[in-house]
């Protein structure tokens, strides 16, 4: 059912997740490449988030969290690594932008750095804050007030902000956990314009909530349902030939 | 329907004017009720200002107290002690008092978490005559002889609750997406708590040691037999040292008029750096800005 590819970055193996004794995700397979834009939809509850929460080990962090199956990354699995190393090497932006409130836009780009006492040369660090801030298209509105607070920038802003932030690391896939859902639609589609931009340079997850938002920005799309992955595939192609009855009726309208 | 009907009663002029008196009625008298709760500050000002005005001068707060009989004199000494004796509190109780409230919002369910609480609870409701007369028993005794450094130990296990409840309160209120974004960099959980959670709250933890300070530097009774009071200036924390509290206690307990004054004088001075060290706390707040949404 997933696209053979030769050499996945992301292969994700009968991965479940569970909160206590609740099982969330029931074995779910599939491979994502590199430098695609992968869409996970569906009803709420259905498991979307924790599905992301499990791949940079944050859903082992909630109460009752626990995972089984493998995820591997660049063949490595990802439970043979530390969480610091896997949270490195793998961004995640959250639904409600969450700049550091004591920090200033500029600390806020570097907070990567700065949180975990790395300690990097002053021109180093004013690289990575422009390139990232660039690449999170956020460069030019903020450039002249890299001193100010993060909490100052509007919502759109902060979210742009926050990707930077994520950018910052250099991780080889960026999470985003319904990134639009807490903005108006104006920020929406610039976040969505910078999530095509961005496949360049990494490869992303989004959830979203959105079916238009799957349409627009991703290659690949992945739908599920009570936590199993019904269907996935090129989002094209499921958009116009679903495969299975629950993508068609979610994707009609006929319930989520 | 009856649309008629219900235009009648929903247009009835007289009911809406009705309405209109009851709730500007009930406005007024919400107004009243709360202004009341200004008139025993406003009362107590006041008569500080007439009785104590006339005592403070730059003698007041510059020179020692003279013998009884001698015009003029002040209480250098007993601010200095005051000042000494709650920073030394501070000093003592802050770290344990903020760490304690890091760990009531990290881990609220543990059965550490329930028995610090409850300890807290207690501790605030502990007489502070009580906790001097301990005190008395854990440093004077062993000590041989009253000291100011009994008096912090008193007045610093009084802060401890009012701070680790700050601290707590503070904490819980962080949104728990920013100890998310930090994790989400790979930053363990240690750096998440003092480089995230802590500098987010510290706005709040300070206010509650500000407003901490307050509180115990009114306190009388558990100085009473720990710092003791002394007529002559002292800086030395292990020596008797008097404090504000402990001269308006001893003055007003006094049968002098001369005292009563200077007493007089001293509750109002006391009631002045209260007031001060607010304003600070709120500057404080108000410049720190930004802060948690």
């Amino acid at each position: 059912m997933s696209i053979k590819t030769e050499k996945p970055l992301l292969q994700l193996n009968n991965l479940s997740a569970y909160f206590h004794d609740k099982r969330i995700l029931k074995d779910v397979n599939f491979s994502v490449e590199n430098s695609k834009v992968v869409s996970i939809m569906g009803p709420s509850g259905c498991g979307k988030t924790t599905l992301i929460r499990c791949v940079n080990r944050m859903h082992e962090m909630s109460p009752g969290g626990t995972a089984a199956g493998s995820i591997l990354l660049d063949g490595e699995d990802l439970n043979q690594l530390n969480t610091i190393t896997v949270r490195r090497k793998i961004g995640m932006v959250f639904q409600r932008p969450n700049p550091f409130p004591t920090m200033t836009i500029y600390e806020n780009v570097i907070a990567g750095y700065l949180l975990n006492g790395i300690k990097i040369p002053k021109k180093l660090s004013l690289e990575i804050v422009e390139d990232s801030l660039s690449k999170a298209a956020l460069w030019d509105e903020v450039k002249d007030s890299l001193n100010k607070k993060g909490t100052y920038l509007s919502g759109g802003q902060q979210q742009r902000l926050c990707i930077a932030r994520a950018l910052a690391m250099n991780p080889e896939i960026l999470l985003l956990d319904e990134p639009t859902s807490a903005l108006d639609p104006k920020a929406t589609s610039r976040i969505e314009e910078l999530v095509v931009q961005l496949k360049k340079n990494v490869t992303i997850l989004m959830v979203t909530h959105n079916i238009a938002q799957a349409a627009r920005v991703s290659d690949d799309t992945a739908f599920m349902y009570l936590g199993e992955l019904v269907e996935y595939g090129s989002t094209k192609e499921m958009f116009t030939v679903p495969k299975d009855k629950r993508t068609e009726e979610y994707l009609t309208g006929k319930f989520g | 329907m009856d649309t008629v009907y219900l235009k009648r009663i929903l247009e009835d002029e007289k009911a809406i004017r009705q309405r209109i008196l009851k709730n500007n009625l009930s406005g007024v008298i919400i107004t009243f009720i709360s202004s009341l709760v200004v008139v025993p500050l406003v009362l107590i000002l006041a008569y500080l200002l007439i009785n104590g005005i006339s005592s403070i001068n730059f003698d007041f707060i510059t020179q020692l107290p003279k013998p009884v009989g001698e015009a003029g004199g002040g209480i250098v000494n007993a601010i200095a002690g005051s000042a000494i004796i709650v920073f030394l509190a501070l000093v003592l109780s802050v770290p344990p008092a903020v760490f304690g409230g890091i760990y009531l919002s990290e881990y609220p369910d543990s059965k550490l978490s329930a028995l610090v609480r409850f300890s807290n609870e207690i501790l605030q409701g502990t007489p502070s005559i009580v906790i001097g007369i301990f005190a008395w028993v854990l440093v004077v005794v062993p000590m041989g002889h009253f000291s100011a450094f009994s008096g912090s130990v008193a007045l610093g296990i009084m802060l401890i609750p009012i701070v680790l409840k700050a601290t707590e309160e503070t904490l819980k209120r962080i949104p728990p997406e920013l100890r998310e974004a930090a994790a989400s960099m790979g930053v363990p959980y240690h750096r998440v708590i003092l480089k995230v959670v802590v500098p987010t709250g510290l706005k709040g933890i300070v206010n509650g040691i500000l407003l901490g300070a307050t509180r115990i530097s009114g306190e009388t009774a558990p100085l009473l037999f720990t710092a003791f009071g002394s007529p002559f200036m002292n800086l030395h924390a292990g020596k008797p040292m008097s404090s504000l509290p402990l001269v308006i206690y001893n003055y007003a307990t006094s049968p002098y008029d001369e005292w009563h004054k200077l007493a007089w004088g001293a509750s109002l001075l006391l009631i002045l750096a209260v007031f001060g060290i607010n304003m600070l706390a709120r500057i404080f707040v108000s410049k720190q800005g930004g802060g948690t949404q």
